[in-house]
């Protein structure tokens, strides 16, 4: 039967790697007498397709998984011997011999042994009821036992092992249990966010995560009943699958002579060939490049090497990328490149959304030019565009973080607002809602500030919803298709935070400079506040020096809060809350000796009411001579820093929080933003400070401290989020400088850091990227900055009460020295109050 | 400088204040016949604006103290309370059609400013 023109080739194995060589080997054949092939399997089964073992469970027969029925085999003349493995290997003769008896000669033979469940050897293993996962017979094995079993563990954290503990579930177990000996789950593909990312979404499906557990022994007589942990805890199942990981079939190899790796594997060359030239091995028993290739696609790939090789053709089998995409009962995850390198070999780019359960992770290169690798997990549609732009090393825009976040920028602004139901109150002074807002703007062509107003009052009332209103405005010109660029107003066609950069590359420092330079008209009340608060976010010079007082918005024109009646209220800084009996009684006697209301504020000082606007600069010494400061509470500068007394007088209080926050607060005082920040300290989990509701809040652990950014009270409270945990005080000054510089140069006008936040493509994780990972490479500059302006401090009210020229606009009238002769008070509870308005 | 507006049959002048008490582009409020009248010197435009200080939304005597700018070519003031703007030309509100403020004519001469009543 041997004819002298054909080649005899023989595969031991008859997985899915043995079986794509026949079919890559059959493609390339010249006519049907060049190869003569058989095949040996062990399994009684032809070939099947493993990846998808689990969907047997889910309803898939045997025949359903099957690669090529038996039939295709006999009908292109190859020599199929199943559950008949070989058991010898002559060399010399160049002769196979099965467990039957079959001897074959082979001219090459292709070892397509494959891998088996590494079992780790923990006391118990042998116990009944526990299963390994690598097989259709396995998996019937398992399906038989679970019938009378109620909690079932895996051991292992991997895909495999992770698809094992669905299949548990859905088997009918009560209880299904992952059991990982790495700190995360599926170890080789992501890293520890994607874990807890992929934790949670397992979770929610009824599994039972145990991370970093160490198994010191299986428990039970006969049968399996429990597992004994390293760290004394004990989980007790009935039943469990070992999914450990893969051990190379290599243990004919070794019979052969033939050069195995110690560690497992039998060595190949480029060409895949064994230390044996006519003996090739392919898949997952061969070792190439020094590793085990545990997965499909180069496995495969390694097949169609070799079908080249022997029908002439040189090829080579390269370092493979082991980029994976695979869906993980419902959820997504992709890991690609070199998902694990760390900075600073790389600049790795994260985000994260908890609520949708999506991570992702892209790892640059150092230069911005490369992706080099990353992580997907809950949303992986990105992965083939990434997977490209990594393996052709596409030069990677300036942007590179758009990749996975979309692309961003003020075109995107206004999109949040658009989510909102139609029947929204926007403007709540005038009862308008979004959708009367939308017909204003979009049917009726209102689409300014300044025509809304006139067409349907929204946003003259107190004001507050106007940037609400521009948002809204954005939103539905962009649905219409209109072009919109986010400008500060019609004297600049520019956006707060370009403005910023022109004027500080500029080094401009008044607002005729500006003006002239980079806007045109006369200015107005809009763009008038934003370059005054940018000029004292840049250079933090007195407010009301040069041309500055009557660009000042209407409190910082007399570094006072105008209120009802054209009065004024003043609040002297009392950082921290904490305040000397002396200091209570010179604010006592000052407001007596002014006639002036008071009042606790929220922020833990006293707001003075019912001050003349002649009167602000003699309060105002009277208080400097005893030792208090402004407390920009007129300014959109930091508030308070609010706090409670921490471990000074508290019994649970575990760090110092008064002095933190003293600190914290002598260190940003009078430092002007976008809009107005508040802080707070606790000194403990209590968190009575209420320090998540503040634009920057900081709490005290048994460690150091938990920073938390981005908080708001006011009418649409939210939660701070969590920036850094257990740092200590430097690292949180550090991590605050460089959080408030991001947000002082990037935010538009009158926009808190919450709404600043929810605004962010990328959110909280790109905020993260930016403030603690330096993403942006900025994090020493915004240090630099906010520490140039820290130096720069000076109480404004010092400087107004010791500059007569200064002094002399603190006057009702500029004629005559009487002071408004319109403003009454009416009298409530032995104080006064500003008479209401008509 | 010639007065910036339109002057009525019979207008009396009255010494407000120095040039220098008002800022430029800037405004303050003087007491003249009992009235308050805001004054603005719009330095950018070298022109000079006088109105009622009191602003008709609320009654506030605060359109002294309030921002002008222009809109379009317009001059405007913005009340600091609630910031509606009114033109310092003629006096209507530029974001509520209900609302309208006098203007007065006002010359400088030797650095004084006189308003006309």
């Amino acid at each position: 039967m041997k004819a002298n023109t054909n080649t005899h080739i023989v595969i031991i194995g008859n997985g899915m790697v043995g079986y794509k060589f026949c079919e890559k080997l059959l493609a390339r054949k010249k006519n049907d007498q060049e190869f003569m092939l058989t095949v040996f399997g062990e399994e009684p089964r032809v070939a099947y397709d493993r990846v998808h073992l689990s969907e047997y469970f889910a309803g898939k027969s045997a025949d359903d998984l099957t690669m090529a029925s038996k039939e295709w085999y006999e009908e292109n003349n190859i020599r199929l011997f199943l559950s008949d493995p070989v058991v010898d290997i002559d060399r010399e003769e160049k002769l196979v011999r099965s467990h039957h008896g079959h001897v074959v000669h082979y001219d090459y033979l292709i070892m397509a042994t494959g891998s088996g469940a590494f079992v780790p050897s923990i006391p118990g293993v042998e116990k009944d009821g526990v299963f390994v996962y690598r097989t259709i017979e396995d998996l019937e094995l398992i399906q038989a036992y679970a019938r009378k079993a109620k909690r079932g563990a895996v051991l292992g954290g991997g895909l495999l092992g992770l698809e094992a503990a669905k299949a548990l579930l859905d088997l009918g177990l009560e209880e299904a249990h992952v059991v990982e000996f790495a700190s995360r789950l599926m170890p080789r593909q992501i890293d520890d966010a994607g874990s807890k990312i992929l934790q949670s979404q397992l979770e929610s499906l009824g599994l039972n995560i145990h991370l970093a557990k160490s198994t010191q022994e299986i428990v039970g007589d006969d049968c399996i009943k429990g597992m004994q942990f390293v760290d004394n805890a004990f989980l007790d199942v009935d039943m469990l699958v070992i999914s450990a990981g893969i051990r190379p079939r290599d243990e004919l190899a070794k019979i052969a002579g033939l050069e195995t790796h110690p560690r497992g594997g039998i060595i190949v060359d480029n060409g895949l060939r064994t230390s044996d030239p006519s003996i090739f091995a392919i898949g997952e028993c061969a070792l190439a490049h020094h590793m085990i290739y545990g997965l499909i696609a180069p496995g495969y790939e390694m097949a169609d090497v070799v079908a080249n090789t022997l029908t002439g053709i040189d090829k080579e089998f390269l370092p493979y990328d082991m980029s994976t995409k695979l869906k993980l009962i419902g959820t997504d995850v992709a890991s690609f490149g070199d998902p694990f390198i760390e900075e600073p070999a790389c600049i790795t780019i994260r985000y994260e959304n908890k609520a949708k359960g999506i991570y992702k992770r892209i790892n640059v290169s150092p230069d911005g030019k490369e992706l080099l690798g990353g992580i997907l997990v809950g949303d992986a549609e990105q992965y083939n565009m990434l997977l490209q732009t990594c393996k052709n090393k596409t030069i990677l825009p300036p942007d590179s973080e758009d990749l996975i976040l979309g692309s961003r920028g003020g075109e995107e602004a206004g999109a949040g607002v658009m989510s909102l139901p139609d029947d929204a109150l926007i403007c709540s002074c005038e009862a308008i809602t979004k959708g009367m807002l939308c017909h204003e703007i979009g049917e009726k062509g209102n689409n300014t500030i300044d025509l809304l107003k006139k067409s349907c009052k929204a946003g003259t009332g107190c004001g507050g919803c106007v940037p609400l209103v521009k948002d809204i405005i954005q939103g539905v010109m962009k649905q219409n298709g209109q072009y919109i660029k986010t400008v500060i107003c019609e004297h600049f066609d520019h956006s707060r935070q370009e403005l910023l950069d022109l004027v500080k590359m500029n080094g401009l420092k008044t607002y005729g400079e500006v003006l002239n330079e980079f806007g045109h008209g006369d200015g107005c009340e809009v763009c008038k506040p934003v370059v005054a608060s940018v000029l004292a976010s840049l250079w933090n010079e007195n407010v009301l020096t040069k041309d500055r007082a009557p660009i000042q918005d209407s409190n910082d024109r007399y570094l006072a809060n105008i209120q009802k009646g054209g009065t004024y209220s003043v609040v002297p800084r009392i950082p921290g809350g904490e305040i000397t009996p002396d200091k209570l009684i010179v604010i006592g006697q000052v407001a007596k000796k002014y006639n002036l209301y008071t009042k606790i504020t929220g922020g833990q000082r006293i707001d003075l009411f019912g001050a003349h606007v002649n009167d602000l600069p003699l309060i105002w010494e009277e208080l400097i001579d005893a030792g208090f400061e402004s407390g920009h509470a007129y300014g959109k500068a930091l508030r308070t820093v609010k706090s409670c007394v921490g471990s000074t007088w508290c019994r649970f209080g575990v760090q110092d929080s008064i002095s933190f926050a003293i600190e914290i607060e002598d260190r940003y005082k009078g430092i002007r933003a976008p809009h107005k920040f508040k802080s707070a300290v606790s000194g403990c989990i209590r968190e009575c400070a209420e320090a998540q509701s503040k634009d920057f809040g900081i709490i005290a652990t048994e460690k150091g401290w938990n920073l938390y950014v981005c908080g708001n009270g006011g009418s649409k409270p939210q939660h701070a989020q969590l920036l850094a945990s257990d740092i200590d005080k430097e690292t949180c000054i550090k991590l605050i400088d460089r959080f408030l510089m991001f947000y002082i140069k990037t935010a538009d006008p009158l926009t808190r850091t919450a709404t600043w936040l929810n605004k962010m493509e990328g959110g909280m994780s790109y905020l993260k990227a930016v403030v603690v990972d330096d993403l942006l490479g900025l994090a020493s500059a915004f240090e630099e900055e906010m520490q140039t302006l820290i130096n720069n401090y000076k109480c404004e009210w010092k400087e107004v009460v010791g500059s007569p020229e200064l002094r002399k606009r603190y006057n009702h009238f500029v004629n005559v020295p009487e002071k408004d002769p319109t403003i009454t008070f009416e009298e409530m509870r032995t104080q006064k109050r500003a008479k209401e308005w008509v | 400088m010639e007065p910036t507006h339109n002057t009525k049959d019979r207008i009396t002048w009255h010494l407000a204040c120095n040039v220098s008490d008002i800022p430029e582009d800037g405004g303050g409020c003087a007491l003249i016949e009992g009235k308050q009248i805001a004054i603005f010197n719009f330095a950018r435009r070298g022109e000079w604006y006088a109105t009622d200080n009191q602003c008709p939304h609320r009654q506030q005597m605060a359109i002294g103290r309030g921002m002008i700018g222009s809109q379009g070519d317009e001059p405007k003031v913005a009340c600091p309370f609630h910031k509606k703007t009114f033109s310092l030309k003629s006096g209507q509100c530029l974001t509520d059609d209900e609302y309208k403020i006098n203007t007065f004519p006002v010359i400088v001469r030797e650095n004084q400013v006189y308003i006309g009543l």
